[in-house]
């Protein structure tokens, strides 16, 4: 959903997020929805401004959130309040599950499938009945493998399901049973909300979803820091999808995203595991050996995503030009492959144990920003080389001489020999290019001034750092050296600086045909015949022709207008602000009502139209049915009335077949760290959690008595993530010039800490000093019967810039969602206690 | 001297007609008309002086608020929201209405320095030598760590001797070359960005 289609939602939760602090501009649209009559609800452990311009706030324990929405998900089934409508035409709720499958509630919070030896799951018995079930998600594939060869039994007929929800393993009665023991006492009992609050908000969902009325949820990083974080979003989207939330006005899932491109960055991934746009970077231990092989595997029988060939062959012709050719594969073994996991964490631990030599930092400051960040410094200090790119001093690049290690007197800079060079960079006014926002909205930005000095953009940085390698690599015949012999590498440059032209990359990136170089209009163009080019499918069509970048695009709706603003910018992909809005229809085509109209059947011209741009096929009729005697492949199995173009078979997936490492369904465990014992199941934490045992990276045990507080982070609207982006700006530096520690006034009387005095966080990973904030914004907890104390501190200080602290990431452990390796900074214990740290780093009798 | 009277209290009269606090008491609306006097009369805003105008997007959070940034000489001089933009229209928040102290902040750093092995203090260097110089030494650790095929004979292609960690505050035109160049170029794998995080 758009940022702005919020103001049409009749209720919204804000969970995991402190949305009017931290994406203020954004809240403006919460604002704007409750003046029209809405409900906001704020989940949050903290009473935040958020929750002071919501009408309800709801106080949970750090990391309780799948108890919580498990609760919802059981109120929803058990009270009838699902709209059924939509959910039985639009989800696999009807879906029937294998024989085999074994719930948690079988296996004391165990699925079937799992290996306790290799520590993760077979999903066998997780697909529906009798078929195999493709995952649309590339980057859950690193471990578990596309099934896109053995997917052609979706392609001979749908899955099975009984309408009636009867049979004991479809979907439905499955997550019967699954949530049976979510009730509102036991949400009372792990999360600390009183039952009433958890109730009101219940209501107030069930009575404002359906067909005239929607709602939205908002989330940031305090659902996905977790080692369940994928399915805390998850238990959500089945929240919204029972409840007839999804591709409709006001209704979606929010995602509150940190930085200006995070998205684009997601979509053209500076990631390991993904090529541009969502395409799986081949890996040595999956059936990719070939492109033929890797395209076998990695095409789904059915649904979108069986335009993949397409979208590859392409990509490699951008890449690699004329030296693509159908003999070489299209250049595919140029790319390389993968053997594991590579993302942050273990590159972090990969440069702590001496395996990398150099290393980037484009941009991102991991001293203040990862976690753990004694163990960070320490593998700076193992590189022979290392290179930062920022706009001003920052902790990662000055690590060897004002490092937390140098300052308590654990290492000298003598000692650290680590070659270190420092690129200033240019920001956004001083360069041209796109930046992507968190509803998938790309924005072109205009270079206005120069960048100052031997500031370059980082562009400059990367083209001209390819130009010298590749004259460096020209005369090489060895054949490891031919991919970056072979890489197109020749844009156009611009004034005294040779600045490359932005706007030919994003050409590039949209696609072009490779004979005559003319921009494709959208991806629907593209080939696998080598003939086309394009170096981001999602986002053709953001270049449709030459001199159209609608990236620059700047004509919005007047008051009155559809609202959908199609003349801002450009949302890829097609230039749609709504995905899957096709289930704004119901089945028969027609707006579920008249207040939630989006897009419609329109029978006279023969086609969907409406306010949004269809997110389907756009002449394919309401009641077409695949001919499933033909053995329909790609879109021709989807059915008229089925919106979820990207999954097999167009349902939205309440219960997950394949795809995800912990279980089809969200199922609550303790975060790694808790003060308490597991009140669901015996199995205490996510048993398929990334964690590294290393020493420096040691977990505190259940209820350890040393560290016996819930400790979360957070940031602050005035202060800017890692970066010194905010703390170099001398106002905002100046409205938050400390770090501190926010604690209620019980555990202050208790501990004897006053407002404003020094107090000592510690862990056994390290120990920082913070002032004391002593407030009632947070309230001690009943868990399981007994007073549990949350604290938080924010994370965004350093050593530079005008505001200053300790790296309050020293405390946290390395530890990872199991889906995406996302480390988890929400949910951990500690130790607080009133006065100043001494010199050393270790924890209590951390030896 | 009866001159010199006459002209300090003409200016003595002017000053009191000019200042604003009589007028206030005397019923006039502060808000309106004896909010003016000759100085406000003269007061002109700031982005009257520049040479350019131009859209930006602000560096900070996913939101996507537009700005109009105004420059002179090269130089930004003011910084303050689209108001034609549907995401913001017109508003910015504390750090997004701070974009022009970072952009003039005297703690930015304009030049490329290094600091060699074992050294207690950085230098500045020419920046075509440092970029020689990481060429290079990207050159060697490729060199050194690629690997072309595992021991059981599967090709593979990579280095992960060689990391690359940022990329959620470029461009995507800078996000999709760092990928091209040091992926489908060099052969590295471990290439992440604070969208994992």
């Amino acid at each position: 959903m758009a940022l702005w289609d919020l103001a049409n939602s009749d209720w919204v939760i804000t969970m995991g997020s402190n949305m009017a602090e931290n994406h203020p501009i954004a809240f403006r649209f919460l604002v704007e929805a409750k003046r029209r009559g809405a409900t906001l609800v704020h989940v949050d452990p903290r009473y935040t401004r958020t929750g002071a311009n919501c009408d309800i706030h709801a106080p949970i324990r750090s990391g309780s959130d799948i108890a919580f929405l498990g609760g919802m998900i059981h109120y929803i089934l058990e009270g009838d309040h699902w709209f059924r409508d939509f959910a039985l035409a639009y989800t696999n709720i009807a879906h029937i599950i294998e024989d085999a499958y074994a719930d948690p509630e079988q296996g004391d919070g165990v699925f079937s499938g799992f290996d306790p030896q290799q520590g993760d799951y077979s999903e066998e018995s997780w697909q529906y009945k009798g078929k195999i079930v493709p995952s649309p998600i590339a980057e859950h594939r690193v471990q578990g493998e596309q099934k896109g060869a053995q997917s052609e039994s979706m392609a001979e007929g749908p899955p099975p399901q009984d309408p009636t929800l009867q049979h004991p393993n479809c979907v439905y009665q499955i997550m019967r049973r699954h949530y049976a023991r979510y009730t509102p006492e036991m949400v009372e009992q792990v999360t600390g909300c009183p039952r009433e609050t958890f109730l009101s908000i219940c209501e107030l969902v069930a009575q404002n979803s359906g067909r005239d009325r929607t709602g939205a949820f908002a989330y940031a990083v305090g659902w996905t820091h977790h080692t369940y974080g994928v399915q805390i979003i998850r238990a959500a989207t089945i929240v919204q999808s029972l409840l007839g939330n999804v591709g409709r006005p006001g209704g979606g899932i929010m995602a509150l995203r940190g930085h200006t491109s995070i998205q684009g960055s997601t979509d053209i991934p500076t990631l390991y595991n993904m090529l541009p746009t969502y395409l799986p970077q081949p890996n040595a231990f999956h059936d990719h050996a070939t492109l033929d092989r890797y395209i076998a595997s990695e095409t789904p029988a059915t649904g979108w995503w069986h335009n993949f060939p397409k979208y590859i062959v392409s990509l490699l012709k951008a890449w690699y030009g004329e030296n693509a050719t159908a003999a070489n594969e299209w250049g595919y073994q140029h790319i390389p492959k993968l053997t594991g996991d590579v993302s942050q964490l273990p590159m972090t631990l990969a440069m702590s144990n001496g395996v990398v030599k150099g290393q980037f930092f484009i941009g991102q400051n991991p001293v203040v920003g990862a976690v753990n960040t004694a163990l960070v410094e320490k593998g700076l200090a193992r590189l022979e080389w290392m290179v930062v790119r920022d706009i001003a001093m920052t902790e990662t690049a000055n690590f060897w001489q004002k490092g937390n290690r140098i300052q308590r007197g654990e290492a000298r800079p003598e000692e650290i020999g680590t070659e270190v060079f420092f690129f200033p960079a240019a920001l956004a006014a001083e360069k041209g290019g796109t930046v992507t926002n968190t509803s998938r909205l790309v924005q072109w930005h205009d270079a206005v001034c120069e960048p100052p000095g031997s500031s370059r953009s980082d562009l400059w940085f990367i083209y001209h750092l390819g130009r010298r390698l590749k004259q460096l690599y020209a005369g090489s015949t060895a054949p490891r050296d031919r991919a970056i012999q072979a890489l197109t590498w020749d844009y156009p440059m611009m004034g005294d600086k040779q600045e490359p032209d932005a706007e030919a990359v994003l050409q590039e990136i949209n696609g072009y045909t490779v004979a005559d170089r003319k921009l494709v209009p959208n991806y629907q163009a593209l080939k696998d015949d080598g003939s086309t080019a394009c170096g981001g499918w999602m986002y053709s069509g953001v270049f449709p022709k030459e001199g159209q970048n609608q990236a620059r695009s700047r004509r919005p709706d007047k008051p009155g207008g559809p609202g959908s603003h199609l003349g801002w910018a450009f949302a890829w992909p097609s230039n749609r602000r709504t995905l899957y809005n096709r289930a704004s229809a119901d089945p028969e085509g027609r707006p579920w009502s008249e207040r939630k109209k989006m897009i419609w059947w329109d029978e006279g011209q023969g086609k969907w139209t409406g306010l949004d741009v269809p997110d389907f096929e756009p002449e394919k009729r309401p009641d077409y049915r695949p001919d499933w005697s033909k053995n329909p492949h790609g879109m021709e199995a989807l059915g008229g009335a089925d919106p979820f173009i990207m999954e097999p078979d167009g349902q939205s997936m309440l219960f997950v077949p394949s795809g995800l490492k912990d279980g089809p369904l969200p199922t609550y465990y303790e975060p790694l760290e808790s003060p308490v014992r597991n009140p669901f199941y015996r199995q205490q934490a996510n048993p398929t959690a990334k964690i590294w045992e290393q020493p420096g990276n040691e977990l505190h045990g259940i209820g350890d008595p040393r560290f016996p507080y819930v400790l979360t982070t957070f940031r602050l609207t005035e202060l800017h993530c890692g970066g010194v982006m905010s703390r170099i700006a001398p106002h905002t530096a100046e409205l938050q010039p400390e770090a501190f520690v926010e604690l209620p006034p019980e555990l202050a009387r208790e501990l004897g800490i006053e407002h404003l005095g020094w107090t000592t966080l510690s862990t056994l990973r390290g120990e920082v000093e913070m002032r004391a904030m002593v407030t009632e914004r947070l309230t001690p907890f009943e868990i399981n019967g007994r007073r549990v104390y949350q604290i938080g501190v924010p994370w965004v200080y350093g050593w530079e810039g005008y505001a200053r602290g300790d790296v309050a990431n020293v405390l946290l452990a390395i530890t990872g969602d199991a889906n995406t390796s996302i480390h988890t900074t929400k949910a951990l214990t500690c130790n607080l206690r009133a006065g100043r740290r001494a010199g050393t780093r270790s924890g209590p009798d951390a030896g | 001297m009866a001159k010199l009277r006459r002209g300090m209290a003409g200016r003595g009269a002017r000053f009191l007609k000019d200042w604003s606090l009589p007028r206030q008491l005397a019923g006039e609306s502060p808000m309106s008309t004896a909010a003016r006097s000759t100085t406000s009369e003269n007061l002109r805003p700031r982005l009257e002086q520049a040479d350019r105008v131009g859209t930006s997007i602000c560096p900070f959070c996913a939101v996507g608020c537009s700005q109009l940034v105004y420059a002179k000489n090269g130089k930004p001089i003011h910084i303050e929201g689209d108001p034609r933009s549907p995401v913001n229209q017109g508003t910015l928040c504390p750090k997004g209405a701070g974009t022009l102290g970072v952009l003039l902040s005297p703690q930015r750093i304009n030049k490329v320095l290094y600091r060699a092995p074992h050294a207690t203090e950085w230098e500045e260097r020419p920046l075509d030598w440092a970029m020689e110089r990481v060429a290079q030494l990207t050159k060697q650790a490729r060199d050194e760590t690629f690997v072309e095929r595992l021991p059981d004979g599967k090709v593979v292609n990579h280095t992960i001797g060689i990391g690359s960690l940022g990329g959620a505050t470029l461009d995507n035109e800078e996000n999709y070359l760092i990928k091209k160049l040091f992926n489908g170029g060099l052969g590295m794998v471990t290439i992440e960005n604070q969208a994992r995080i």
